[in-house]
């Protein structure tokens, strides 16, 4: 029993000095030098990818980056919980958002194009066709021209970036009829790849060898098509700050637009950067010169 | 003299204290888990209501509503918030997994603790164990490269839907329900079949008779965990039902769970809003079912219960 | 039908069950492992992930996903074991105790993803933890405490009274014979039940997205300080667990081996489930042999 005793008070002085020893010789961060940015998950790699270069390359700062979805970033922004709000649409566009609080930063672009089971035999379509597809009046591939096989329709989450922008754009503001719904792009890739006769539609670095590509009305699915607006379905990955952001914040946004990530991250991760679009579009959708 | 033996007979002995202060450390466990858990259905309820009470959504459209579409107003002027197809789906697939996993976890149970407990300790335990570990992503993932292209060739139709969800379910549960079912079995006393075997019942009149009517309270809790663990999961069940807010016509169609909606849209809201409160109403009724469930099952097992 | 032709039906439909059960789960276990087992490799699991390129591993992934076990369940196991003694030695069958009961049960159905919102208001925003394995383990105590005080209050009840009267009979208090004879004697189920909400800590990720986060930043495994930000010990950095990261090269992750890494992840997440399993039961019966002599 005694010898015990002298065991467990051992352990607990060891306790105790190691961590007193350890609080002392920390390596002390400023809480300036942190910053949270947190949101769209379609957003997410980019900006982690970017924010272990910028660590990299200044010691002693920490960028955390977490995902959630677009809603949470704009939400946690506006309550000031995080440092950035990563979103896929505009905060006016969100509701619940007082957007004239936030400051937008425009990061990159990303395209998004209708997909299709291999199998359909259909590569090209019209916009009026992909209304018909979307809204229930067209059930059959057939009618298309393509092979005798019901058309599976899958959505993406409502209230999703890749939703609200395919909805405004490529269905010209007309709403999909109530179909399967699912929250990624991984997911929607895999279920329109295995799953006869199915439609659905994802950002152009998810469109790969396994799903089929749309042409609609004749105009192909390229960043060099985006980059002129003759593909009209795209949208901003947008960065969101308050309107007085830290020190540590600005320098972030400012080295995710400089040319450098912009010519190699935002590439490589299957983004369009903003310097190279010949257009620019505001939230009301008016497309102007850039 | 007399005052000493006597503060020597009053003193509390180190036992007694060691009673007292052991009854208030485990006591004031319960009270933390009580407290945690009471903070979390006033909290939940606090959101799911103020769809109700600050967006003013009448209470039974709510509840019978076939359309959902929190950012769309309908004729109205009220948000189209139906939850009914959500409930429907939930409920079927929560009663049919549950339905097909009770016998063959007691079954499997019954193996393990009555006809061949070496074996059941050696093999079935152990893969039970790990099944519980594995995450509902793959599950999932399992279930879209596997169940439902066999559904579809099947039965027909794109494979997503009730059936394939229920299936994955049933696979899901199957683990917790099992191994809880053990344990209720295991509390049986030894003298009870022992009594029964004496009374010259064969061994399945002792199982059927004695042990399982013994351990019915217990089955019973297994069963609830079980479907409890269905009704919250949500990633893999997404996956195969399709999860599409549509009221279930056939097991076969594309439907959806409250759980799924929920998963899926609460990232895209913003805390308060409307559309984020309606999802939080959507927990609200998954908690107000699995109270019901709960209270539904411990009647069933009031009933069933032997006298102790 | 007579009792002897029933008791073998019965007997042979068990076995058939027992059978099938058994075919289900090992072709579920061969399915992951094997598809799995090519990507398994020192450097696989060593090597931090990739975000975008081919060849990143689950090194941090994996040590994340013990840490943040050992830390969930440093807080929840003496929490669910009060909780269960209390539950089974002290409270009256009364009213309020079934209130409780149907409480913890309660919170066990709700879905992971509200646990974790509430886990996100509460610790990550509120008590200003930020996105860190401690926000993390505190959110996933809530989501184990319903199945964990289950499982030790069925366990304890499993102990036959004599045993307790047997305690009492010895002049032992209450408490005593609850600490001595009943918990010894209860270990063996005890473990089962942590075992099982341990592989549910390690397969969970819902609730671990808005509290633990998902980004793995890079650790210094020479440092062990834990009040160095890139050490592996400090509880307040976020930390991306296996099955996280599993849900999140599922739904959006962009790297041309996704698949690959997905499944390679899988079998090591059953592997670890399998390992942490065996060493629990090892350890689990030396214990019990030490505490009741029995052999």
């Amino acid at each position: 029993m005694r010898k015990s005793r002298w065991i467990q008070l051992v352990i607990v002085l060891v306790i105790v000095v190691l961590g007193t020893a350890g609080y002392v010789t920390r390596k002390t961060t400023h809480a300036d030098m942190t910053i949270t940015a947190v949101g769209s998950t379609a957003l997410q790699p980019l900006v982690e990818a970017a924010g272990e270069e910028y660590s990299g390359q200044h010691l002693g700062t920490f960028i955390n980056v977490q995902g959630g979805g677009s809603g949470t970033g704009l939400s946690q922004i506006q309550e000031g919980a995080v440092d950035i709000g990563n979103s896929d649409v505009f905060a006016e566009e969100q509701k619940g958002i007082k957007a004239n609080r936030l400051v937008d930063h425009r990061v990159a672009v990303v395209g998004i194009t209708p997909i299709v089971n291999k199998k359909v035999g259909v590569k090209r379509l019209t916009t009026a066709q992909l209304i018909k597809i979307f809204t229930g009046r067209v059930t059959n591939w057939s009618q298309l021209g393509g092979r005798h096989q019901p058309i599976v329709l899958l959505n993406r989450a409502q209230g999703s970036g890749t939703r609200m922008t395919f909805e405004r754009w490529a269905l010209k503001g007309a709403r999909s009829k109530p179909a399967q719904e699912q929250d990624s792009s991984g997911m929607v890739r895999q279920i329109v790849a295995t799953t006869p006769g199915a439609i659905s539609y994802v950002g152009f670095s998810y469109a790969d060898q396994s799903v089929q590509a749309i042409t609609l009305n004749g105009v192909s699915p390229t960043d060099e098509n985006v980059k002129t607006n003759r593909w009209p379905i795209w949208s901003y990955e947008h960065m969101y700050t308050s309107r007085t952001p830290g020190p540590l914040t600005q320098r972030f946004i400012r080295y995710i637009q400089s040319a450098h990530i912009q010519r190699t991250l935002v590439k490589q991760l299957g983004y369009i950067s903003v310097a190279d679009m010949h257009v620019s579009r505001d939230v009301s959708g008016r497309v102007g010169e850039k | 003299m007399d005052k000493k033996l006597q503060e020597q007979l009053l003193k509390k002995s180190k036992a007694a204290k060691l009673e007292r202060l052991g009854r208030g450390v485990s006591f004031s466990a319960l009270l933390l888990i009580t407290l945690t858990v009471f903070a979390i259905i006033l909290f939940v309820a606090s959101k799911g209501l103020s769809t109700f009470f600050s967006n003013h959504v009448n209470f039974w459209d709510f509840l019978s509503g076939k359309s959902w579409n929190p950012s769309v107003t309908n004729s109205h002027g009220q948000p189209e918030v139906g939850a009914l197809p959500m409930i429907l789906g939930s409920f079927i697939v929560t009663i049919l997994s549950a339905i097909i996993a009770t016998p063959f976890a007691i079954g499997t149970a019954i193996f393990m603790t009555e006809i061949s407990p070496r074996r059941g300790a050696a093999i079935l335990q152990p893969v039970t164990e790990l099944l519980v570990g594995i995450p509902s992503v793959v599950y999932g993932f399992i279930g879209l490269t596997v169940v439902v292209p066999a559904v579809r060739t099947v039965f027909g139709g794109s494979g997503f839907g009730i059936f394939s969800g229920t299936f994955v379910l049933f696979v899901m549960i199957l683990p917790t329900v099992t191994s809880m079912t053990v344990d209720a079995l295991k509390t049986v006393p030894r003298y009870y079949r022992e009594a029964a075997l004496a009374l010259g019942a064969t061994r399945w009149q002792m199982i059927y008779k004695v042990v399982l009517r013994a351990a019915t309270p217990g089955i019973l809790t297994a069963i609830v965990f079980g479907m409890a663990r269905a009704f919250g999961e949500a990633l893999a069940v997404q996956m195969v039902i399709g999860n599409a807010a549509l009221v279930p016509t056939s097991l076969f169609a594309p439907a959806s769970t409250l759980t799924s909606v929920l998963t899926t849209g609460i990232g895209n809201t913003v805390m308060g809003s409307m559309q984020n409160n309606a999802l939080w109403s959507l927990a609200l009724v998954l908690l107000v079912m699995s109270l019901i469930f709960n209270l539904v099952i411990r009647l069933i097992g009031r009933k069933g219960a032997m006298p102790k | 039908m007579n009792p002897k032709l029933s008791n073998k039906i019965a007997n042979g439909a068990l076995y058939g069950i027992a059978g099938f059960i058994v075919l289900i789960l090992a072709a579920l276990l061969g399915y992951i492992i094997i598809t799995g087992l090519p990507m398994l490799n020192w450097h696989f699991l060593t090597t931090p992930a990739r975000a975008f390129t081919a060849g990143g591993g689950i090194g941090i992934q994996l040590f994340n996903s013990f840490y943040l076990l050992l830390l969930t369940l440093l807080i929840s196991f003496p929490i669910a074991l009060g909780a269960g003694i209390y539950l089974n030695e002290y409270a009256p069958n009364n009213w309020v105790t079934n209130v409780v009961r149907t409480a913890i049960e309660i919170l066990s159905s709700l879905p992971s993803v509200v646990v974790g919102l509430f886990g996100f208001l509460i610790f990550v925003v509120q008590f200003d933890f930020g996105f860190s394995i401690l926000s993390g383990a505190f959110a996933l105590t809530f989501f184990n405490l319903p199945l964990l005080t289950r499982s030790i209050e069925e366990s304890l009840a499993a102990i036959s009274n004599t045993q307790r009267e047997g305690g009492l009979a010895l002049g032992l208090s209450k408490w005593e014979t609850v600490t001595r004879i009943i918990l010894p004697a209860a270990l063996p189920s005890i473990l089962t039940g942590v075992i099982l909400s341990a592989g549910r800590i390690f397969g969970e990720a819902a609730a671990l997205i808005f509290t633990a986060g998902q980004s793995a930043p890079a650790l210094d495994f020479t440092d062990w300080n834990p009040f160095n930000i890139s050490s592996p010990l400090n509880p307040m950095r976020p930390a991306e667990t296996l099955a996280v990261h599993i849900w999140k090269i599922n739904s959006e992750g962009i790297m041309p081996d996704a698949k690959a890494v997905s499944s390679g992840a899988s079998a090591v997440l059953v592997i670890s489930v399998l390992v942490f399993n065996i060493l629990a039961r090892f350890i689990g019966k030396r214990l019990y042999q030490k505490l009741t002599s029995a052999k």
